[in-house]
């Protein structure tokens, strides 16, 4: 489904990813994990398009999609959610919710001014199956509020909900559970379970061991720039070179 | 084209384009030191012309003591404007940045108004009117006081920012200005004194281009606009780059003058830094990351 | 949105009944200004307020499409009908052209970008001679006429102005509120989200771009037909400044305010009549005001301060 081919990232003589490769297969939870400064997030920017990597390919359904601006991959239905939560804190839930079915409508400029009839048949669309992720993360008594109102355990939902909308077949999540209490994390990992059974390749870079072992099919571990180990929960947590590029970094 | 009438072009917008930098330099301090593009360059500029006037007409000071009076007066103007209204911003978003040194730059220009009236007021040339002959060409005194005192006030600013300790901590400011409050130097001082230096640079660019073109209490318009062009010339240095900057705005401005038409002198001005902006926003000479002092 | 639509009826209602009250005196025409006025900044705060983008060139086409429309029809001869919307596609089209690589800059650097491009076709207007008539402008402009009425009236324009006014505020709030409007208002709070989920920012900022100068420019030729004289100083930095004041004192990303900064900026100068030379340090000082104790412009600062002066201690609140 999606397949990493020897990314390297060099940063002004800094090598942040040295030859990093793996395949993501569909319908598996993916963890990403790996000790501070493994290249993680790098990665997943390199992935969803946000840096260009110095070389190496990412393939994406087969289609090489390197270089590719985030836009053009979310047609392509592949999406990202970000560390620090990133809203349109000025818009309502719904309408954050609403800017994620973009590329399922198609009304123009001129159509929306002068409200077409299409337009406002596309706009009730939009409006109603927006609710439906609203309601499929649980956040559906929230519509109304501001989103730049919103507790940051909230806002994280709304992030998924609003990246849910472009119906991706691959998901991105960068550190989804930074910042929130244990309670929201078991929740959270039940929504993540249940965005799989939805037929939605995840990938997750986290920190919370006990999430990821939980619930990820497979695991790719990330050392100083290089690819250490991949494998099930089950082999990584009994793979020596893991443990001990954990030891002594223990977050 | 004869070649004397091209070398007068060039000799006269050698003296402009000297003006253009001293302006240039001023916005550029500012932006290192801050990252805001002060709309309100310009109105020092302006100020300085009209103190001068103000100095040598009512207070009856004689030309060397009024000249460093209008410059006193305008870095105070200068020193105002920062802590009246760049400081006390709560949203210092760039957009509230723009909006708030164009307000400034008009209400100074009101009050200019408001002070010395609508009209354009002449200043007495530094020593006389005579002109002198440089090959087929021929310049006036004021024009050899523009660039001599131009080359001054850059030795002096360099001297500051290499050799002294608060020439110094502007540069590490303008590199980073969070480490450099992580180090202990007082940020906040020196945007404070970006503003006094750039006010006072302005003043004394207006003061000595005041002979040649008259003054006025709207002149800082174009001829900030123009010291903007010269700095995004130079990659917004603080240094060199922009003098050359302005120099070569200047002599393509007064050539277009003369060998095109006059009407359009303040366009090419404009297309240089719409084409510059688009083409090359780091500057003619800067590499991607140069140095910007 | 049905109180959206509740309160443009109802201000609709308002500006059609106010005529009543003035019965045809001087204020007419003063409001006449006022509706162009509003026209040009909405059209601003469509690209300020919405997308986050500055201008500081909107006079430049406010200008161009009265100077396209008077050309066309004092000099060629074209129908006024026709030469609107000529003008109006035609610079919509330049700004679209011009919007790539402008659009491309951001904050201080699109503001003085925009600013030269304003000061280059201002001079444009002023040395072309042959064409727009120079420094000392353009006369002889016809007047719009529909079915053998003419609009030559203050009165008569009040309506004329006003029904295109009230199709442009219907048009802005159509827009900001359906999928176009929100993607605008998304990569205004953050760009990288916005791309993410499939906005595409620079091809949206061109558009509204384009749109924005559109908007001046039908703002701008009826301007000049209801004028029948246009002259450069019209259309100079100064007014753009003045633009951006209205959108800036009325509320960023509010129609009702940029209507709101319009009448209030129009109408100001009327008042201070005995100030007239002096109302530029009115503008800087409302400017730098409003940008320091109400960035939320009258529509979100007036209540603001009600609820403050009401319920003390109510804590800050700005949208």
């Amino acid at each position: 489904m999606l397949e990493v081919c020897g990314i390297t990232q060099i940063f002004g003589g800094v090598t942040a990813l040295a030859d990093v490769s793996f395949r993501i297969n569909q319908g598996d939870i993916t963890g990403v994990i790996g000790p501070n400064g493994a290249g993680k997030t790098t990665l997943f920017n390199i992935i969803t398009g946000i840096y260009t990597q110095t070389s190496g390919r990412v393939l994406f359904e087969e289609k090489d999609i390197s270089g590719l601006p985030p836009e053009k991959l979310a047609r392509l239905a592949m999406v990202r959610t970000f560390q620090n939560i990133e809203l349109f804190g000025g818009m309502t839930v719904h309408e954050n919710v609403m800017v994620g079915m973009q590329t399922k409508s198609s009304s123009g400029l001129l159509a929306c001014a002068l409200k077409m009839p299409w337009s406002i048949v596309e706009e009730r669309r939009i409006r109603e199956a927006s609710l439906k992720w609203l309601e499929f993360t649980g956040i559906t008594d929230l519509a109304d509020v501001t989103a730049g109102n919103l507790p940051f355990g909230k806002g994280r939902l709304l992030e998924i909900a609003r990246a849910l909308a472009v119906e991706p077949r691959i998901i991105l999540m960068d550190e989804p559970a930074a910042g929130l209490n244990s309670q929201e994390t078991v929740a959270l990992a039940q929504l993540i379970k249940r965005i799989r059974d939805l037929g939605i390749t995840v990938v997750l870079v986290e920190h919370d061991m006990e999430l990821v072992m939980d619930i990820c099919d497979r695991i790719v571990v990330l050392n100083l720039g290089r690819k250490l180990a991949e494998g099930t929960p089950r082999e990584i947590q009994d793979n020596s070179d893991v443990i001990a590029a954990y030891l002594g970094d223990d977050d | 084209m004869q070649f004397d009438q091209i070398l007068q072009y060039a000799l006269s917008g050698f003296s402009t384009g000297a003006i253009y930098a001293l302006i240039g330099i001023g916005f550029s301090i500012i932006y290192n030191a801050t990252g805001i593009i002060n709309f309100a360059q310009g109105e020092f500029v302006m100020l300085g012309g009209l103190l001068t006037l103000t100095c040598l007409d009512l207070l009856q000071l004689p030309l060397w003591a009024a000249i460093p009076c209008a410059v006193a007066v305008s870095t105070v103007a200068g020193l105002l404007f920062e802590r009246l209204a760049i400081r006390p911003l709560r949203q210092p978003t760039p957009i509230n940045l723009v909006i708030i040194t164009i307000g400034g730059s008009i209400l100074i220009r009101g009050l200019a108004m408001l002070l010395w009236g609508k009209d354009t007021h002449a200043i007495p040339a530094f020593s006389g009117d005579d002109p002198i002959a440089i090959g087929g060409a021929t310049i006036l005194p004021q024009h050899l006081w523009i660039l001599a005192i131009t080359v001054v006030i850059i030795a002096i600013n360099k001297f500051y920012f290499y050799h002294t300790i608060s020439g110094k901590a502007m540069r590490a400011c303008s590199y980073n200005r969070r480490a450099a409050g992580l180090v202990g130097i007082d940020v906040r001082r020196m945007v404070l004194f970006s503003f006094m230096i750039s006010s006072a640079m302005g003043a004394v660019a207006g003061i000595i281009v005041a002979p040649l073109t008259m003054t006025a209490y709207d002149v800082g318009v174009m001829l900030g606009l123009k010291g903007f062009c010269a700095a995004i010339i130079g990659g917004m240095s603080s240094g060199i780059a922009t003098v050359v900057g302005g120099l070569l705005l200047g002599v393509l401005e007064s050539l277009g003058a003369g060998l095109i038409s006059s009407g359009y002198k303040d366009a090419i001005a404009f297309i240089i830094l719409l084409l510059i902006l688009f083409i090359r926003p780091q500057g003619l000479f800067g590499k991607a990351d140069s140095e910007r002092v | 949105m049905k109180r959206e639509l509740l309160k443009f009826l109802a201000f609709t209602v308002f500006v059609l009944l106010l005529p009543l009250y003035f019965q045809g005196g001087y204020l007419m025409n003063v409001l006449v200004f006022v509706g162009i006025n509003t026209m040009l900044a909405i059209a601003l705060n469509l690209l300020l307020g919405y997308a986050g983008q500055i201008s500081l060139g909107h006079a430049g086409f406010f200008g161009l499409g009265a100077y396209l429309s008077g050309i066309l029809t004092a000099t060629y001869g074209w129908n006024p009908w026709l030469a609107m919307p000529t003008a109006a596609i035609v610079v919509g089209g330049l700004a679209g052209l011009i919007g790539f690589p402008i659009l491309k800059l951001k904050g201080h650097y699109l503001a003085m970008a925009t600013l030269g491009l304003g000061i280059i076709i201002y001079i444009v207007f002023n040395e072309t001679v042959d064409l727009t008539g120079g420094p000392s402008g353009l006369s002889g402009i016809p007047n719009l006429a529909v079915a053998g009425v003419t609009f030559d009236s203050d009165v008569k324009n009040y309506y004329l102005i006003w029904g295109f006014t009230l199709a442009v505020i219907l048009f802005s709030l159509n827009l900001a509120n359906s999928r176009v409007g929100r993607a605008l208002r998304a990569v205004h709070d953050s760009e990288v989200a916005a791309r993410v989920v499939g906005v595409n920012a620079r091809i949206l900022k061109v558009q509204i771009f384009a749109l924005s100068a559109l908007l001046s420019s039908l703002a701008g030729s009826l301007y000049a037909h209801t004028m029948t004289f246009i002259s450069p100083a019209s259309f100079g930095f100064n007014f753009s400044v003045e633009l951006l004041t209205m959108v800036v004192i009325g509320g960023l990303g509010s129609v009702y305010g940029s209507f709101l900064g319009a009448a209030l900026l129009t109408l100001l100068p009327e008042f201070l009549r005995a100030a007239h030379d002096y109302d530029i340090i009115i503008y800087g000082a409302l400017l730098m005001l409003m940008v320091m104790f109400m960035p939320g412009g009258l529509v979100r600062g007036i209540p603001d301060l009600f609820r403050k002066v009401f319920k003390k201690g109510g804590g800050d609140s700005h949208a």
